[in-house]
């Protein structure tokens, strides 16, 4: 499989990069030379092969249903580019 | 007292204990070295004040009771470890001024510990790439040179490159190091260094910056197998913050310390004899065999048929929990905002083309693509079967053997730029590296010999799962057999 610059643009938008054209032309060849590369997959025979989920054997943990942090909003928004009112501020959404 | 920065975290240790010398001197000398060794470009900040006050409550408790393990070593930290109050900006500028309000876990248990901060190590941004070129910060020079009389800039590998540079130049006794595909191993084999990554879970991952989750491994960096055992003692345990953190005791592995490798069988892979492999690189394995028996341990074929697709297996998953893993920066909570758009989304999509650098953008690219309906099942789905038998090559493998011995890295040093037009040549460093990676086993590189050019070469050992002891061990004996004494010339 390859792309093309459609394509590129398309999954640059899922990614939510505005790359530019000039680096859209870049990456096109970019990600073709690495997907042909990743092909090489598809000699492997994975019949019947579960999909690995978990590298190690672990059994997820439960805990209980209680609070065992917060009450640190400040913290929280310390690093906000724009705080207000002790919210995260951003561009309106809504006109 | 100058001669402090080239002795090992045990020497410093015991010798502060035994009253030879001062924490406060200890941290003074590193502090200086950090300071001398700017043109090296390491750290991304340097903090001599945290250094010495840690220092001075290590001299305190010498009186007055209260030594800790690390009382009066001073560490580096790689910058992709949140470190409270401190710039941790994991090679970004996407980060640029995150000052986090939080310790990551392990570099909480090395300062609960006694340890000193000397600052910040610079990386490959996010921790994506083998030479640390993709820093925001600019590349770390590697403080070693060729041979021949030139005065190219070597790369000390990466990611953990101002790790592996800052611990080479004397900069820093030990420092902390992630592993994702080989990025504590490569640099400190590039450098002449050892470094282990140990099992997946082993090490909380709270409060390290996410490259890919599944991957990502904390490990000490540092001169000797010894130093090594010392800092992974203080950096395991469980953390009920890290779902995927193991509930097991810590091992106490410098006293379980042992090079007698009678009765154990070391894996030699053929699969790792790969063309293009510079001879020096095969010698050196075969002499790394040779310590190895010297030392008791039987020697056995072994094979890990999947080995081939290791590469191109890690070349979609990480990217694709990568391109996950930085959904995060959009410009609202922490880091950059880019400003002048129109909406919401652009603003996301402006923020995140001007905060990333080339090779973060190019893996959120394929990941975001294998991730993307239609090709999940194609690449992603695809990659993590692959992923299941390379484990299970591993699995089969340790029937027949204790520990598998490959080099390092596929090379020395490169120069800085020979590599970074082809990013496929740049991912092949990773080639003896990743399949340990995928498949969570803890691994090591101990420096084995020079090359030609004067250039240290590593060895790679790596265990079962949980078996950390036995690749230390493993280490140790090559360690006192490889007698690698060499030091980068200084002409910092």
């Amino acid at each position: 499989m390859s792309v093309n610059e459609q394509q590129v643009r398309h999954v640059a938008k899922l990614a939510r990069l505005a790359l530019s054209d000039a680096e859209i032309d870049k990456m096109v060849p970019e990600l073709n030379n690495i997907l042909g590369w990743v092909e090489q997959l598809g000699e492997v025979d994975t019949a019947g092969v579960e999909p690995l989920t978990a590298v190690i054997d672990l059994k997820l943990r439960l805990r209980d249903d209680v609070v065992t942090d917060g009450d640190v909003r400040d913290k929280v928004l310390l690093n906000a580019p724009d705080a207000q009112h002790g919210f995260f501020a951003v561009p309106k959404v809504i006109e | 007292m100058s001669g402090l920065t080239t002795k090992t975290i045990a020497q410093l240790r015991d010798g502060f204990r035994g009253g030879e010398f001062s924490a406060r001197e200890i941290a003074a000398s590193f502090n200086s070295a950090v300071e001398a060794g700017r043109a090296l470009n390491a750290w991304t900040v340097e903090t001599p004040e945290l250094a010495l006050a840690a220092a001075d409550q290590a001299d305190m408790a010498r009186v007055a009771g209260g030594l800790k393990t690390l009382s009066g070593i001073p560490l580096g930290i790689k910058d992709l470890f949140c470190t409270e109050g401190v710039a941790s900006t994991t090679g970004s500028n996407i980060l640029r001024g995150f000052k986090p309000p939080y310790e990551s876990t392990v570099s909480g248990k090395l300062k609960a510990a006694g340890a000193g901060m000397l600052g910040k190590l610079n990386m490959d941004e996010f921790a994506m790439g083998s030479s640390n070129e993709t820093s925001a910060y600019g590349p770390v020079i590697s403080p070693w040179k060729r041979n021949d009389g030139g005065n190219v800039s070597l790369t000390p590998g990466g990611s953990s490159g101002g790790s592996a540079a800052a611990v080479a130049a004397g900069m820093a006794p030990g420092a902390t190091g992630t592993d994702t595909g080989g990025s504590i191993r490569q640099p400190a084999a590039f450098v002449g260094i050892s470094g282990i990554k140990p099992t997946y879970g082993r090490l909380s991952r709270w409060g390290i910056v996410a490259f890919a989750s599944s991957l990502d491994q904390a490990g000490p960096m540092a001169k000797s197998v010894r130093d090594c055992a010392i800092l992974l003692e203080n950096m395991a345990g469980f953390d009920p913050k890290d779902a995927t953190s193991l509930d097991l005791p810590v091992p106490q592995w410098e006293a379980g310390l042992s090079s007698d490798l009678k009765g154990k069988r070391v894996g030699i892979p053929k699969e790792y004899r790969i063309d293009g492999v510079p001879d020096e690189i095969n010698a050196l394995w075969d002499q790394g065999i040779n310590w190895l028996r010297d030392a008791g341990a039987e020697i056995v074929e072994i094979s890990l048929p999947h080995t081939k697709y290791a590469l191109p297996t890690y070349y979609i998953i990480a990217p694709a929990e990568a391109s996950s893993n930085l959904a995060r920066y959009d410009g609202v909570r922490y880091g950059l905002r880019e400003m002048g758009v129109k909406s919401l989304d652009d603003m996301y999509a402006a923020t995140r083309d001007t905060g990333f650098g080339a090779e973060v953008k190019r893996r959120i690219m394929i990941g975001t693509y294998v991730l993307s309906a239609g090709y999940y099942d194609a690449y992603f789905t695809k990659a993590q079967k692959v992923r299941t038998l390379i484990k299970r090559d591993f699995t089969v493998a340790f029937e027949n053997c204790d520990l598998i011995l490959t080099p390092t890295a596929p090379s020395a040093a490169f120069g800085l730029g020979e590599k970074m037009s082809d990013p496929l040549a740049m991912y092949l460093n990773d080639v003896f590296a990743v399949p340990a990676s995928l498949a969570g086993l803890p691994a090591m590189s101990v420096p084995g010999g020079l090359d030609k050019q004067g250039l240290p070469l590593g060895l790679h050992l790596i265990g079962r799962e949980l078996d950390e002891q036995g690749v230390l061990n493993a280490g140790l004996a090559i360690e006192e057999r490889a007698g690698f004494t060499a030091r980068a010339e200084k002409w910092w």
